[in-house]
């Protein structure tokens, strides 16, 4: 159970930089009146992350696109878009396209 | 015994606001895939030469699925401190908007509460909220707490497993847990865009956000993608509403 000082501080420096953004807007933004426009522009940041990062999943491979690296994950993207769709469930997707994923990887 | 007068107290608290136990219970969706990705983490972080008390620590207060993967890879590959720290900055970058986009749910809550709520805010917590929150005027604490505490404990597990029995585990991409994550967010981008009912918007929104992570990819890393593309989409999707 060792603790290196260097990989401490490393730890440490991380984690200070990756909290300040979560928590700033959160202790800020709620203490004041926001214009329209930033609430409405607000309001299609989920969307906007969700895609991107649905993006970054299916169509970037290492970080570079490639969708021959990502054919089996495109195949069972559709399923799973179906699935979402028609049940509204998000464990239903999550099951439904993990299943999916192994019975494409089985059969090619 | 302990069990039953817990079961009752949840059920009291839910009359106002919901329990701290049902937030436990809207988090079960995202555990597969958290679950296999801190896996992962887990492993690298091992074979990048930290211990398994640095695993545990590395999860517990930097808690960030690319942070930990870009921090184990630049470690492994002996980059500065200042570098590898600047670098997971860059790449945690992204919670400001989320942490942005959930606040006016939480106006009713004193700073330091907020604080508790965003320094585990993460794009699984964010995604499920923001989803559970669309059509209320503001979140329950208690809710959240039980989110957001549900996905830590599991996120900090999965990374201490996978150090210890990550030599031991077969490819789990064989059992199609490789879709576990990108089938979380197709499910929270439906139900995201279902809950919001301006399907046009939303589809340009989503559109634009995919599009411009490919073009961002020729150019640098996916990461800084995911950023750009927030910004860009939703602005995007303003500009649109504005015209309509």
């Amino acid at each position: 159970m060792e603790v290196r000082w260097t990989i401490l501080l490393l730890i440490l420096g991380c984690a200070i930089v990756t909290f300040i953004p979560r928590v700033l807007p959160l202790m800020l933004l709620s203490q004041m009146e926001l214009p329209k426009w930033v609430i409405r522009w607000l309001k299609n940041v989920p969307v906007a992350v969700m895609a991107a990062l649905l993006a970054q999943e299916l169509l970037l491979s290492e970080g570079e696109f490639s969708i021959s690296a990502n054919i089996l994950k495109l195949l069972a993207a559709i399923p799973a878009f179906a699935i979402a769709l028609l049940t509204k469930s998000l464990l239903g997707t999550v099951m439904a396209g993990v299943i999916f994923m192994m019975v494409f990887r089985f059969i090619f | 015994m302990s069990q039953k007068s817990l079961d009752l107290r949840s059920d009291a608290v839910t009359i106002n606001e919901e329990s701290f136990w049902m937030g436990v219970k809207d988090c079960i969706p995202t555990l597969l895939g958290y679950l296999s990705i801190g896996f992962a983490a887990g492993v690298v972080e091992k074979t990048a030469g930290l211990s398994i008390a640095e695993i545990t620590l590395m999860s517990l207060l930097l808690y960030a699925g690319s942070g930990q993967f870009i921090a184990a890879g630049m470690i492994a590959a002996s980059n500065p401190m200042s570098a590898i720290i600047f670098t997971v900055f860059f790449i945690n970058l992204r919670h400001l908007l989320l942490s942005a986009a959930i606040a006016p749910y939480f106006r009713h809550l004193t700073p330091w509460k907020n604080m508790f709520v965003g320094s585990l805010l993460t794009d699984e917590t964010f995604g499920v909220s923001i989803t559970h929150l669309q059509n209320k005027k503001q979140a329950s604490y208690k809710w959240m707490v039980g989110l957001n505490i549900t996905a830590y404990l599991n996120w900090v597990i999965a990374n201490i497993a996978g150090g210890y029995f990550g030599k031991w585990i077969p490819n789990p991409e064989s059992f199609g847990l490789d879709f576990a994550l990108p089938g979380m967010f197709i499910g929270l981008l439906v139900l995201q865009i279902l809950s919001q009912k301006k399907y046009f918007v939303d589809m340009m929104v989503a559109i634009s956000a995919v599009i411009i992570v490919v073009i961002v990819s020729f150019f640098s890393s996916g990461s800084t993608g995911v950023m750009v593309a927030a910004v860009l989409a939703s602005t995007i999707g303003m500009v649109i509403e504005k015209w309509k």
